[in-house]
């Protein structure tokens, strides 16, 4: 069995949060196709969260009361930018309202506040060699975004969405994306992991790095084993604290449950037997 | 001693003969000391948000917890199903009590045995280190021998406390089960046993159905549901059980703000745990002694001999 800190890889990908919940500023909502993307102010924040940490996020007022009288939990995002500004980080969420907190969440408006905790959880760390080849799928390209931001143009990006709406947030990467939509309404219709597989075929020293939905991340997974690439994978799982209190989102690895929270949310594909365990994804 | 990096208070009090500079406290499993360094760094030790540390529960062997998904989030609250992962005895003592012991609060270490020997065995190892301050023996768990939980029933409290007391002078909190049909009576019949304190309540039990499925949500069917939900519960047992026994008690429940705090001390309670809030606020019960210190100052009356400017 495994609580706390087992698989904690040699030089942890973390920037410690400050302690405690902070507020931050509504600066801007941005709609790109069908998702938007949330930015705030946070100047008591640091300014170099790794790419793949994440964020407790809870609307400062009227968080609750909604349907079911929910939400009552903040909410995980990773942030998907940093911008550097004199009064400190401005940070991207990018939000798809799919619950009571998500619906919250993009009603903001600029001016109104923010309940924020984190950067928490680990990172993506640096490739140790070969070329990074960054795999996105749906609301996941978010994290991928802020590893493209750090990595630069000598990275890879593939990116798969349901459709061009959803493909609205390609838009952000600063090297263009090569593009899989399941309706062929952007880019090839295909899976993204179709992309994945020739990219792999040309250049199979690459180092993976995706986050999206379980079955995308199962398949990478699946790919990245046969073909012996090493890969770095950001999940996804309901949480409560973030900051490993609760206990409440572990996952199943290879050296037992580990707080996703804590250990994660970016974990070697190579301490996972699979993607799609109970739960996954929620 | 330092009290400048615990939360604000009006006072210390005494618990059960150990002196705290002040009544906030965590509930067991919902703050994980040493998993906030991690995430927070030595930040947590300069701000530690509760006048006493209480450990997440440890048992004799060690535990994995149960299979995700744990957690739904609930009207004002949330169901979890965890199923008390920790390192088993051992492991608590190598890795987590040097740690725990390093934090400038009072340390409360919970356990929990499934039979009368188990629990001999781990208020015995734990009550022996002078680390610790207190032990929590938590009660919501069924004795593997009779099949009855240890809190649910007067005589089975009973009788797991008669047979530990004797093993430490280390003063034990009971903290009680609120699915027992009298926990006023539980209690009555843990102090007269020899417990020192009462700390109420635990999660009530309670479940979630997958909307897609109409299936058990939770990965160990069941779960307990904490967080505002179940503050007025808490409240009406706390004035219950004061009203019974004359112990000292640790009043929980959906605590969010020193008015929910002070609450609970009005209705009987010595000191005040903070759980499910600290999930959405690491620092929860920094603040919440902080308003509640500040309410206490207001509606006290001035000392004799303070000036009165």
């Amino acid at each position: 069995m495994s609580t706390d800190g087992a698989i904690a890889p040699p030089a942890e990908a973390r920037t410690l949060a400050p302690f405690g919940r902070r507020r931050a500023r509504v600066a801007a909502v941005e709609e790109q196709g069908a998702y938007r993307v949330l930015w705030a102010c946070d100047p008591q924040g640091p300014p170099d969260p790794r790419p793949g940490q994440f964020y407790m996020l809870a609307a400062a007022a009227s968080w609750g009361g909604g349907e079911g009288e929910r939400p009552y939990l903040p909410r995980a995002f990773s942030h998907c930018r940093v911008v550097s500004e004199a009064s400190g980080p401005r940070l991207g969420f990018m939000l798809d309202a799919v619950g009571p907190g998500t619906e919250r969440l993009t009603d903001l408006r600029p001016g109104e506040d923010l309940w924020l905790v984190g950067p928490l959880g680990l990172g993506f760390r640096a490739p140790a060699r070969g070329r990074a080849l960054l795999v996105g799928g749906g609301i996941g390209a978010a994290p991928i975004l802020a590893l493209a931001d750090e990595l630069g143009p000598t990275a890879t990006v593939l990116l798969g969405f349901r459709s061009v709406a959803h493909a609205g947030v390609s838009s952000l990467f600063i090297a263009e994306p090569r593009l899989a939509t399941d309706d062929g309404s952007a880019g090839r219709h295909a899976l993204v992991t179709d992309l994945l597989h020739d990219e792999l075929d040309h250049d199979p020293a690459a180092t993976v790095f995706a986050c999206g939905p379980p079955p995308m991340l199962e398949a990478v997974r699946a790919l990245c084993a046969t073909r012996g690439v090493e890969a770095q994978l950001a999940l996804e799982s309901g949480m409560a604290c973030g900051y490993g209190a609760c206990f409440g989102c572990v996952v199943p690895t290879r050296s037992g449950f580990v707080r996703l929270c804590l250990d994660g949310p970016v974990l070697d594909a190579a301490e996972l037997e699979t993607l799609l365990f109970a739960g996954a994804g929620h | 001693m330092r009290t400048d990096n615990l939360p604000p208070s009006a006072g210390p009090i005494d618990l059960c003969g150990v002196e705290l500079a002040g009544p906030i406290l965590n509930a067991s499993g919902t703050f994980d000391a040493i998993a906030a360094r991690r995430a927070f760094g030595d930040a947590v030790l300069e701000r530690f948000p509760f006048h006493a540390f209480v450990s997440k529960t440890v048992t004799l062997e060690p535990r994995a917890g149960n299979p995700p998904p744990r957690l739904w989030e609930a009207p004002a609250g949330l169901l979890n199903s965890i199923g008390l992962p920790n390192r088993g005895l051992e492991g608590f003592l190598r890795h987590d009590l040097p740690r725990l012991a390093e934090l400038p609060a009072p340390l409360v270490v919970s356990v929990m045995g499934f039979d009368g020997n188990e629990l001999e065995r781990l208020v015995g190892t734990v009550g022996a280190r002078p680390e610790v301050a207190l032990i929590e023996l938590n009660f919501s768990c069924p004795n593997v021998e009779t099949g009855l939980e240890m809190g649910a029933e007067p005589a089975e409290a009973a009788r797991a406390v008669a047979g530990v007391r004797a093993l430490t002078d280390t003063p034990l909190l009971v903290k009680l089960s609120p699915s027992a049909s009298d926990p006023p009576a539980v209690a009555a019949a843990a102090a007269d046993a020899g417990a020192d304190g009462i700390v109420l309540i635990n999660t009530l039990r309670a479940t979630a159905l997958d909307p897609r499925t109409r299936r058990p949500w939770l990965g160990g069917g069941g779960g307990g549901l904490s967080g505002p939900a179940v503050r007025a519960v808490a409240l009406g047992q706390v004035a219950g059980v004061a009203a019974r026994v004359a112990l000292p008690l640790i009043g929980m429940g959906g605590v969010a703000s020193g008015a929910h705090a002070a609450d609970l001390l009005a209705a009987g309670a010595r000191a005040v745990a903070v759980g499910t809030e600290s999930f959405r606020d690491p620092s929860a019960g920094y603040r919440i002694g902080d308003e509640l210190a500040e309410s206490l100052r207001r509606r006290s009356p001035p000392r004799p001999g303070a000036s009165s400017e």
